[in-house]
């Protein structure tokens, strides 16, 4: 990112952020977009750099923020009608995290309403178009932040990351996205989904970008009693010392594994590391073009001296079914709190205290929200517990073991993000499992707490983006962004 | 697993929500085909396996039972409700 060094202000930055945000108005990117205050804050910015204080490592940088964190500027909607007109008193802590070292929000984007889905089209304003195809879909639930960051609007983007919803629309945009490990950034201020799987991530165009934002919003925080204690920049999880087969094989060994030779440039030398690849989704169900740009990769990184490993995890093929049973009980019990009493929609035609509740929530909420709450209800109600919610809580275990031992034959795994590339608006809008099927490889790594980092990896043969995911265990966040750098390309 | 109208209407009326007639119908099909497909999950075999309800490593993470400054004032938090008397929020009467 370009910190100002003084060659360009905060205000020159801010408003190309903003013309381009107005260029580009037919994506329907942006829910709110904070002219007046983005521009204050740039002039504040390049005042403090004029008098020589330190005006933070995100100085004068535009970004765009998912319209489901709590900011004081603007409302925070969740692309979603019953929290219309809702203006946050407080701000989220990543919010204040990025805003203290400088960084200039100057639009909120469009999800999903209250993430729910896998292209945006769930939004309650409309769909986000793909930036490299119009006819097709952003992606979800984050599409609005991905496009914004793909357009090149803004430096880098904020989104949440339940099931897949950073790593797909960055792969349907061709840019990178992290889902951190569960609890590493705060979710205070976060529009809750499914607390047991919420993670708050970012978009950028660079693991560069993607290792600074990390850095600066990764943290423990007292207001979210789920957030880990400080590890993103501490050298016991760093490039030497992580923990994985390298560290844990026999003396011999000795970090490389036998004829595989070292990294090819000795100048910036990486250890030789260990890529898992998962056969189990070598087949059909994936688009060729996804299988081939990872077979590419795998020869990429085969050329750099890692080594290639393939695994067995026939328990991943039951992680979507777990998924839209734990995910949606979750979001019942959520969501139960909009009521249009406190804040937000009321809906006006209702005589007691009763059908206010019963007609916000039927006028405010989108079908997807629905469907959603009530298999919820669903999974979680007398006589189906047991069959549903606590077999998929057991699945969770299993899904959670085979990584665990997955990770002991690999340093990192490399899959696809999602079956298909950016589809056409429309095309599964009104067919809920097609919908949920794309998000097969990215909700296993929810369900077990993990890191993913979606990676470009170049396009299809119509023009569209494809994208890949790198996989590590528990706290290895810093080390998949050092890595990607690993895995880039041209064809990028 | 059958999923008719009396199935949606019993939903409809845990997640409260009051449906229309044609939301029940169109509702009552897409769940049908999304409880379809979750109902996979019978093809695993979990006997013996504990459940995971939360991957967060740490339980019972506590603070002092001190009184905190909030974030958000009394009357920020009443000026986003629809109605308000004497620091209350106004809804219509309850029976």
């Amino acid at each position: 990112m370009k910190i100002a060094n003084k060659t360009v202000t905060a205000t020159r930055l801010v408003k190309d952020a903003l013309e381009k945000a107005k260029h580009f108005a037919d994506y329907n990117i942006f829910t709110f977009i904070d002219e007046e205050g983005a521009l204050k804050r740039a002039a504040e910015i390049d005042a403090k750099i004029a008098r020589g204080e330190n005006a933070g490592r995100l100085a004068g940088v535009p970004y765009a923020l998912k319209d489901n964190f709590l900011s004081r500027r603007g409302d925070t909607t969740a692309s979603a009608h019953i929290l219309e007109g809702t203006a946050s008193p407080i701000d989220a802590t990543a919010v204040a995290k990025l805003e203290a070292e400088g960084a200039i929000m100057i639009g909120r984007t469009n999800l999903d309403a209250f993430a729910h889905g896998s292209s945006t089209e769930n939004s309650y304003f409309g769909p986000t178009l793909n930036a490299y195809d119009k006819t097709r879909v952003a992606g979800g639930s984050s599409g609005g932040s991905a496009v914004a960051v793909a357009l090149d609007i803004v430096e880098f983007a904020t989104g949440t990351d339940t099931g897949g919803s950073i790593r797909q629309p960055a792969s349907f945009n061709g840019i990178y996205g992290i889902k951190p490990t569960y609890g590493t950034i705060s979710r205070y201020g976060v529009v809750a989904m499914a607390s047991s799987l919420d993670c708050v991530g970012f978009f950028a165009k660079s693991p560069e970008d993607l290792d600074l934002v990390m850095s600066i919003a990764a943290g423990q925080d007292p207001k979210d009693m789920t957030s880990l204690p400080d590890y993103y920049d501490d050298d016991a999880y760093g490039d030497d010392a992580s923990a994985g087969p390298a560290a844990a094989s026999s003396p011999t060994v000795a970090g490389v594994p036998a004829g595989v030779p070292q990294a090819a440039s000795p100048a910036d030398a990486k250890a030789a590391k260990k890529i898992g690849i998962i056969k189990d989704f070598d087949n059909d169900v994936v688009n060729a073009e996804i299988r081939e740009a990872l077979r590419k990769k795998c020869k990429l990184l085969e050329s750099k001296g890692h080594e290639i490993v393939e695994l067995e995890m026939p328990t991943l093929k039951y992680a979507l079914a777990v998924y839209y049973i734990i995910q949606p009980a979750e979001v019942a019990s959520n969501l139960s709190r909009y009521d249009g009493i406190r804040y937000g929609f009321r809906s006006e035609n209702s005589q007691d205290l009763d059908s206010v509740y019963k007609n916000t929530r039927d006028e405010g909420f989108m079908p997807e929200n629905k469907r959603r709450i009530m298999i919820g209800n669903f999974v979680l109600s007398s006589g189906f517990y047991d069959a549903y919610f606590l077999k998929a809580a057991k699945a969770r275990t299993m899904i959670i073991n085979e990584y665990a031992a997955a990770f002991d034959k690999c340093d990192f795994i490399l899959t696809p993000v999602s079956p298909n590339y950016a589809f056409k608006l429309g095309e599964k809008v009104n067919d809920p499992v097609a919908m949920y099927l794309e998000d097969l490889m990215s909700v296993s790594l929810n369900l077990a707490g993990i890191p993913g980092l979606a990676i470009p990896a170049g396009e299809a043969k119509d023009g569209n983006k494809l994208g890949l995911q790198l996989v590590g265990p528990r706290r290895s966040d810093k080390n998949l962004i050092a890595f990607a750098k690993e895995l880039q390309d041209e064809n990028d | 697993m059958e999923v008719d109208v009396s199935t949606i209407k019993h939903l409809a009326r845990l997640s409260d929500f009051r449906l229309s007639e044609a939301e029940e119908e169109s509702l009552a099909g897409d769940l049908k085909s999304i409880i379809n497909y979750i109902s996979e999950l019978d093809k695993l075999d979990t006997s013996g396996v504990e459940p995971t309800y939360q991957v967060f490593e740490m339980e019972n993470v506590w603070r002092e039972d001190e009184i905190l400054p909030q974030d958000a004032s009394r009357e920020e938090l009443l000026a986003l409700t629809k109605e308000e008397k004497d620091n209350q929020i106004k809804v219509p009467k309850v029976l």
